[in-house]
């Protein structure tokens, strides 16, 4: 029991815990008419007033907590357990892929905590397992909004930069088919367009998450960038990132050349290459962008979807790649969509198959336990009911167990 | 504000109660809604929309007040006899056996009225119910008053008391010679406490067509307890009760359903509910686990806002039953709100048929069984919707 304890605290003291007698009482307190006015979106208020039966609760509470930080040992018994990420494997690994309640989230209770949950795990042992020599597999997380696609492909992340992997992560595709200001012919192809942007900003965060990559990794063709710059074959990425974030107006060039070598050397065996895509159904959708003539232009016609689509394909060995659907950014898709082939589209269901589907669903009443006492323990819930059984219920019962639900719920009390 | 009206008029001391106007006033229905407010022991405001003949007056001026004649009431009684007898006519119904409840039936068939205040719909009743009671002339030819506590000002109240004191002496004097003789035995009364209640002010008013002020009330009230506390004999009852009324529990007129068992044998159970233009059915299954399904899509998908799960939350929150049932419902119509007010209205009741009396009695106190009578009130001319007015312009 040692091991659950991150910090003392005093509500696991004094639980209230009520018993079926107390409910016959408080029944008595239900006549009052003043408490039947409905209370508005603060959810936890409860209409009964509990008399305090303040009986330290025995039986064994759900343990939140996990000491195990390497996500390569985490197994089935660490189902529903929080483990936490440290500070600068956070740096390293995730500059950008975090959702950003989640960032938030971190930046309140000053520790990373993820849950392992199945899906994860399935992800996990399939990637332990992988065999390099064959074509890169497709994973596909798939599941409705707030269940915890993007922190699964996160937990992925981490264990693939612990493994010493190339981690090629794009945080968010919709970002790259929408709300673009400065859309630039390309001065590579004069069909598509450039995103100078953003393409700079994945180039700033990939550097920091694959410092140690890119000396390694030496450049097999000569690219020349206009009159004066050029790189040599044989030298470091390093330089052709950095020439892209200098020179923002070829960025997106830049993003290309990068996708295209490590494409081309993975299947070598110097690195292993993850392609980590967070709503990746952004590449076959629609886009909102629109050339000067307001005549709106496909995705392909933007040079980093089209490069990205080429990553996608499973064409090259020695790595895996994982994706994730999702509603919540995506652009001219119903809410309710959530299965891959609604939210893919046909052409890009055809691209991507055959892969292999992940459903992330709601939490299970473990986990659920567990996410309730990770708040508990970091003194997040402050409501005095919340952590009696009533409280739970109520929780679990507007929530219905969707983490993303519970985490915004829970943000009130 | 009663004064001036009760000075002038010179001649005459009719008490009116109506400010010129036959209906509405003396409705049985006011009467049980104030009944029933003192019943909760608050003293509420009684609605006074008679009294205070002053309050009127002030405008017309010129209208006098009205005063019906015995004469006038009586040719009013013909003309209604007549009336039931061609309405049973146009019914088809026997002139004979023809009751003011089929008569209000044959009006509400014959008038159908959209009009949501009851006492504005049209009514045929009994000249006695609907024309105010007033007093006839209370002295002779020579002037001198009938009664002999006319000078009093409040005849009829005054020997109202007279008359129960009187009987309280009598009890009193009845018991001390029982107690002289040893014959005298505690018994103690028994009476429902329940059941019945006393008259309410308003109700005292009408019954002795005089006004009355608070105190009067209060000391009548008094005095009619000390009398019901002592032994009684029946004559004594009979008098006391006249001034009682009984009252009906609410609650009894609930209907319960049975629980129904379907192929699998698990116990379920139906409701309906409707708020606005949405209308729900749902069916709760006995044992499950907090499911619900809505329109075949689970209730969280089917409202994204928190306020309408917490509103299907209510029935099975207020009787602790959070995670035991399942449920699976229909709703069409109105807006997200209504929709999750139809829901749960539906629920509530479904969920009566598993749980004990009392706790129904409870949901109901709680108005978890109520169909909310609110609907959209229309858009009258003249203004821009139902209350708000254009915009007024000085010039």
């Amino acid at each position: 029991m040692k091991e659950r304890r991150g910090t003392p605290n005093l509500h696991e003291v004094g639980r209230i815990m009520l018993k079926g007698m107390t409910r016959l009482v408080s029944r008595v307190h239900k006549l009052d008419p003043g408490r039947f006015l409905h209370l508005g979106t603060q959810a936890s208020q409860c209409l009964v007033a509990h008399l305090n039966n303040q009986v330290p609760n025995e039986s064994p509470r759900a343990i939140s907590r996990t000491l195990e930080n390497d996500p390569a040992k985490h197994g089935e018994q660490h189902v529903g357990r929080h483990y936490s990420i440290p500070a600068q494997d956070l740096e390293t690994a995730l500059p950008h892929g975090l959702p950003p309640r989640f960032v938030m989230q971190v930046k309140t209770f000053n520790e990373a905590c993820l849950m392992v949950r199945k899906p994860a795990l399935e992800l996990l042992h399939y990637l332990k397992n992988t065999n390099f020599a064959h074509p890169a597999v497709r994973y596909v997380l798939y599941g409705e909004k707030g269940t915890g696609k993007t922190l699964s492909l996160c937990h992925i992340i981490h264990f693939c930069a612990k493994q010493d992997w190339l981690i090629l992560h794009i945080p968010d595709a919709h970002l790259w088919v929408k709300n673009c200001r400065d859309l630039l012919q390309s001065t590579y192809n004069k069909q598509r367009f450039d995103q100078p942007l953003e393409a700079s900003i994945w180039l700033k965060n990939f550097k920091t998450a694959n410092e140690r990559f890119l000396s390694q990794i030496k450049v097999q063709d000569k690219y020349v960038w206009n009159k004066r710059e050029s790189t040599e074959k044989g030298s470091p990425l390093a330089e052709v990132v950095e020439q892209g974030i200098m020179r923002v107006r070829n960025a997106t060039d830049a993003v290309g050349i990068v996708l295209k070598e490590l494409k081309r050397q993975s299947s070598l065996g110097i690195f292993r290459l993850l392609v980590a895509v967070d709503g990746v159904n952004a590449l076959w959708g629609r886009t909102t962008l629109k050339r000067e003539d307001k005549s709106p232009i496909a995705p392909e016609e933007l040079a980093l979807i089209y490069n990205l689509r080429k990553m996608v394909k499973n064409d090259w060995q020695g790595g895996a790649i994982v994706l994730t659907v999702s509603q919540t950014g995506s652009l001219f898709k119903p809410r309710k969509a959530y299965l891959p082939q609604e939210l893919l589209g046909k052409e890009g269901f055809d691209t991507l198959d055959p892969f292999i589907p992940i459903l992330v669903s709601n939490y299970n009443p473990k986990e659920f336990e567990g996410c309730i006492q990770y708040y508990l323990e970091n003194n997040w819930l402050q409501h005095e009911k919340a952590h009696t059984e009533e409280g739970k219920k109520e929780l679990l019962f507007l929530s219905n167990r969707n983490p993303g639900l519970l985490e915004r719920l829970c943000a009130y009390l | 504000m009663a004064a001036p009206c009760m000075s002038c008029g010179a001649a005459a001391s009719y008490r009116l109660f109506l400010a010129g106007r036959v209906s509405f006033a003396r409705e049985q229905g006011l009467w049980k809604a104030a009944a029933s407010g003192l019943q909760t022991g608050t003293r509420c405001q009684i609605l006074r929309l008679k009294h205070s003949p002053g309050v009127t007056k002030k405008n017309v001026a010129a209208l006098r007040r009205e005063s019906y004649t015995v004469d006038f009431i009586k040719k009013q009684i013909e003309e209604f006899n007549i009336g039931k007898r061609h309405l049973a006519n146009m019914m088809g119904e026997d002139p004979e056996t023809f009751t003011q409840e089929d008569v209000d039936r044959a009006i509400t068939y014959l008038f159908p009225s959209g009009l949501f205040e009851k006492r504005a719909r049209p009514i045929m009743k009994h000249p006695e119910e609907i024309f105010p009671k007033q007093r006839a002339i209370q002295w002779g030819d020579d002037g001198r008053p009938f009664h002999f506590l006319f000078y009093t000002g409040k005849q009829s109240y005054y020997s109202l008391m007279h008359e129960a004191y009187g009987k309280v002496l009598h009890v009193e004097e009845r018991q001390d010679q029982l107690r002289a003789k040893g014959l005298f035995s505690e018994k103690p009364k028994t009476k429902d406490p329940i059941g019945s209640r006393w008259l309410i002010k308003e109700e005292l008013e009408e019954m002795l067509v005089e006004k009355l002020s608070d105190q009067d009330y209060a000391q009548f009230t008094r005095l009619l307890e000390r009398l019901s506390a002592l032994p009684c004999d029946a004559a004594e009852e009979e008098f006391v009760g006249r001034f009682r009324r009984t009252v009906t529990i609410q609650s009894k007129k609930h209907l319960i359903e049975p629980l129904q068992y379907d192929e699998q044998g698990m116990a379920f159970s139906t409701g309906q509910g409707k708020r606005k233009t949405a209308n729900a059915e749902a069916v709760v299954y006995g044992h499950g686990s907090g499911k619900i399904e809505i329109n075949g899509v689970d209730y969280l998908l089917y409202f994204p806002v928190t306020q309408d799960r917490e509103q299907l939350m209510f029935p099975f929150h207020f009787l602790d039953r959070l995670g035991k049932h399942d449920v699976t419902c229909t709703v069409s119509g109105g807006g997200r709100s209504s929709q999750a007010g139809a829901i749960r209205l539906a629920v509530a009741r479904a969920l009566c048929s598993f749980i004990t009396e009392d706790e129904v009695e409870w949901m109901r106190q709680a108005g978890l069984l109520t169909t909310d009578p609110r609907v959209r009130e229309r858009k009258k001319p003249g203004q821009e919707g139902a209350r708000r007015k254009f915009t007024w312009k000085k010039r």
